[in-house]
C-alpha cells in the first residue's frame, strides 16, 4: 500500500515529477561523465599500454613515451644483455623515423616504424600481406587514402628530403603489401611500417644498429617491476619504465584534472540531492493535512516516512537510469571531440565506460534520494497531529 | 464495575493549555466526562470553547496538560507515539469535517487503508471495505476517486473508513459542516443507524439537527462543561 500511495502521489503531480526526474537525470549524467572522465584517461592509457602484452619499455633517457629523433645505439648488445634474463620472454626493438613517399597519386610524408613483424606490438595487421620481405611496406588507412595507392603498387620511398634543392636522399623502391592500424597513432596521422633492417638501410650508416624504443614482454608469473629494476642496473644509460610506473606517472600528471572532475561530480550529486529534497519538502508541505489524517487514523510514523522516502527514491532511481543513458550519449559525443585532438593516440579515450562507475553514480544518486527524503518525511510525520489538522482546517 | 459496564470514555479533571506566542491559552480547564458504551453524545458550544480539543484528547491525537483520559479501559493520556498510533488504529474511528480522503485512492482503497495498516489480508480487507461501502449505500461507487464523488458521498466513504477496524469508538468533528441540509440529514440518519447497530459515537457539532439526534448533549463554554 505504501508503494502504491507513493506511486499515486507522484502521478498526481505528473509535470512536477517529470521535471524532477529530468533534473536528477541531468545530475546523474554529469556525475557519470565526471566519474568516467576522472578514471577514463588513466584506464584507457593502461589498456593501451597492455593491449599488446608488453610490460616494459626501454627508451633513450628523457624521451618517453616516444621520440623518433632520439635513438639508442648498440641494439645487438642490448638484446644480448636482455636475453640473459630468463624472465624476459620477448623483445621488440623499434626504430622510428619519417619517410617521403613517391609513387601514388602524389608525394606524401609519413611517420614510419622499423620493426620485426614476428614480435612487434605497434600495429594491428588488417589485410593484405605483412612485412615478411625486406621490400615490403604496410600503411594505415589515412596514408593509403593520401597516396591513393593499392596493394602491389611499387612506391619510391626516401629517408630524407631537402626542400631547398628538392632532392631526396636514401631512396628505395618498396612494395605496398598491406594495411594496418597503428595502435599509438593519432587519428589523422600517416603511418607506415617496414622491417627494421629496411629502415636502417634507408637511413644509411647513421641509423645502423640503433633503436628508438625496446618493448619487452616478461614471462607469465614474473614480476615486471623486478625485471625493470634488473634492466636498469644492467643498462643504466636508458630509461626503463614498466606499465605500473607509467600509470603512476600519468596519475601524477592527471591529478589536478581528476580532482576537478571529482569536484564537478560532487557538485552534480549535491544538485541532485537538493532537487529531490526540495521536491519532497514541497510535496510534504502540501500534504501536511493529508499526513496528519493518515496519522490520526492509525498509520504509523514509520510508514508515513517510508511512503515519502519511496517517492524520493523513485524519483532518484528513474532519474538515475535515464541519466545513465544521457551520460553515455554525452560522454560518447565529448569523447569524439576530445579524441580528435591533434597528436593523441586514437586508442586513448577520455571517457571510459566502466560498469563500476555507472553503478557508483546510480548508487550515490539513490542514496542521496533516500537521505533527501528522510528528513522532510520524518519532520512531517512528527508534526503534532491535532495542530496540523487545526492549521489545515484554518487554511 | 466490570470492564463492559465501565464507561468507554472517562476523563478526569483534564486540562489542556497551549502556547500561543507569548500567551498561554487554557483550552480545557478541568473537564471530567464519562461516555457509556453504545451511547451517542454530541458536544456542543460556541466556537473556541474547547470542543475540538476535547475530541482530540478522546481520539488520542493530543495529550492533556494534566488529568487522566481512559478510553476502552486504557489510560491514554501518557501513551508513547507508537502506543497511541496502534491504539487509534484498533480502537478509534475518525470522521472529519472536510472528509480528508486520500485523493489518489479509490473509495474502496480509502476504506481499506486502515485495514492495510492493521495488516489485514488483502482479500479480507477488500471484502470488508466493500461491505462497509454497501452499509453506507455506496456499493456502486467503489472504484470512484474522491474527486468523482459528491460531498455527502465523500463523507459516507470517510465514515466507512472510520469503521474499518471495528473501532470501539467513532469520533466525528463537525461531520455535517461541509454539507448541504439534505446531505447533512442523510449523514445524521447514518449516524443514528450506526448507533442503533451498537457503535458508540461522540460528535462535535454546531448543527442543531445533529445534536438533537444524539442521545446526550454535552455543553461547553470557555473550556468547561456547563449545564445549559
Amino acid at each position: 500500500m505504501r508503494a502504491a500511495l507513493a506511486q499515486a502521489s507522484l502521478i498526481r503531480h505528473r509535470a512536477r515529477t517529470m521535471l524532477a526526474v529530468l533534473g536528477v537525470a541531468v545530475a546523474t549524467a554529469m556525475l557519470l561523465d565526471m566519474v568516467m572522465l576522472a578514471t577514463g584517461m588513466r584506464e584507457s592509457f593502461r589498456e593501451l599500454l597492455l593491449s599488446q602484452g608488453f610490460d616494459i619499455r626501454l627508451a633513450p633517457k628523457g624521451t618517453l613515451p616516444f621520440d623518433t629523433d632520439a635513438t639508442i645505439s648498440g641494439v645487438g648488445a642490448i638484446m644480448s644483455v636482455l636475453r640473459t634474463n630468463p624472465d624476459i620472454r620477448e623483445i621488440s626493438p623499434v626504430l622510428g623515423g619519417s619517410i617521403h613517399i613517391q609513387g601514388g597519386a602524389r608525394d606524401v610524408s609519413s611517420a614510419v616504424l622499423g620493426v620485426d613483424p614476428t614480435v612487434q606490438g605497434d600495429y594491428e595487421f588488417l589485410s593484405g600481406r605483412d612485412i615478411t620481405t625486406p621490400d615490403a611496406i604496410v600503411a594505415n588507412d589515412y596514408l593509403l587514402n593520401k597516396l591513393g595507392a593499392r596493394f602491389g603498387d611499387t612506391l619510391t620511398v626516401a629517408a630524407g628530403y631537402d626542400p631547398q634543392t628538392r632532392t631526396y636522399s636514401g631512396q628505395r623502391k618498396l612494395v605496398l603489401t598491406g594495411r594496418a592500424r597503428f595502435i599509438y597513432g593519432a587519428t589523422e596521422q600517416s603511418a607506415a611500417a617496414v622491417r627494421r633492417e629496411t629502415l636502417e638501410a634507408l637511413g644509411g650508416g647513421a641509423r645502423r644498429d640503433r633503436a628508438s624504443l625496446f618493448m619487452v614482454r616478461v614471462r607469465k608469473g614474473a614480476n615486471p617491476d623486478s625485471v625493470r629494476s634488473w634492466i636498469f642496473t644492467q643498462i643504466p644509460t636508458v630509461s626503463v619504465i614498466s606499465v605500473a610506473t607509467a600509470i603512476a606517472e600519468v596519475d601524477q600528471r592527471l591529478s589536478y584534472f581528476r580532482q576537478l572532475a571529482f569536484i564537478l561530480g560532487a557538485v552534480s550529486l549535491f544538485v541532485g540531492f537538493l532537487l529531490v529534497t526540495t521536491l519532497v519538502t514541497v510535496s510534504v508541505n502540501e500534504r501536511a493535512g493529508e499526513i496528519a489524517v493518515m496519522r490520526a487514523i492509525g498509520v504509523s510514523r514509520t510508514h508515513v516516512v517510508q511512503q515519502i522516502v519511496i517517492e524520493g527514491v523513485a524519483i532518484s532511481l528513474v532519474g538515475a537510469i535515464i541519466g545513465l543513458g544521457l551520460g553515455l550519449i554525452t560522454a560518447r559525443y565529448l569523447n569524439s571531440i576530445l579524441s580528435a585532438f591533434p597528436g593523441l593516440p586514437m586508442a586513448i579515450d577520455f571517457f571510459l565506460f566502466q560498469p563500476r562507475a555507472a553503478w557508483s553514480a546510480v548508487g550515490l544518486l539513490v542514496a542521496s534520494g533516500i537521505l533527501a527524503g528522510v528528513y522532510p518525511a520524518w519532520r512531517a510525520a512528527s508534526l503534532p497531529i491535532a495542530e496540523s489538522l487545526r492549521r489545515e482546517a484554518i487554511a | 464495575m466490570t470492564a463492559d459496564s465501565a464507561p468507554i470514555v472517562s476523563l478526569r479533571d483534564v486540562r489542556r493549555d497551549y502556547a500561543l506566542g507569548a500567551e498561554r491559552v487554557h483550552a480545557l480547564q478541568g473537564v471530567s466526562l464519562d461516555v457509556e458504551r453504545c451511547d451517542y453524545v454530541a458536544i456542543v458550544g460556541p466556537s473556541g470553547c474547547g470542543k475540538s480539543t476535547l475530541l482530540n484528547l478522546i481520539g488520542v491525537i493530543d495529550q492533556p496538560t494534566s488529568g487522566t483520559v481512559t478510553i476502552a479501559g486504557r489510560r491514554v493520556d501518557a501513551m508513547s507515539d507508537r502506543e497511541a498510533t496502534s491504539f487509534r488504529l484498533h480502537n478509534i474511528g475518525f470522521v472529519f469535517q472536510r472528509f480528508y480522503l486520500m485523493p489518489i485512492l479509490s473509495a474502496l482503497e480509502n476504506v481499506a487503508l486502515p485495514m492495510a495498516e492493521a495488516k489485514v489480508a488483502r482479500d479480507e480487507r477488500n471484502s470488508r471495505a466493500a461491505e462497509l461501502l454497501a452499509y453506507v449505500g455506496l456499493s456502486s461507487r467503489e472504484r470512484h476517486r474522491p474527486s468523482e464523488l459528491s460531498g455527502g458521498e465523500q463523507q459516507r466513504v470517510a465514515i466507512a473508513r472510520a469503521l474499518a477496524n471495528h473501532p470501539a469508538l467513532l469520533l466525528a468533528d463537525e461531520p455535517t459542516g461541509e454539507l448541504d441540509a439534505r446531505t447533512g440529514t442523510e449523514i445524521i440518519s447514518l449516524f443514528e443507524r450506526l448507533n442503533s447497530d451498537g457503535t458508540t459515537i461522540v460528535v462535535v457539532t454546531h448543527d442543531e439537527d445533529l445534536a438533537n439526534a444524539a442521545r446526550h448533549n454535552v455543553h461547553m463554554r470557555d473550556g468547561r462543561i456547563v449545564v445549559p
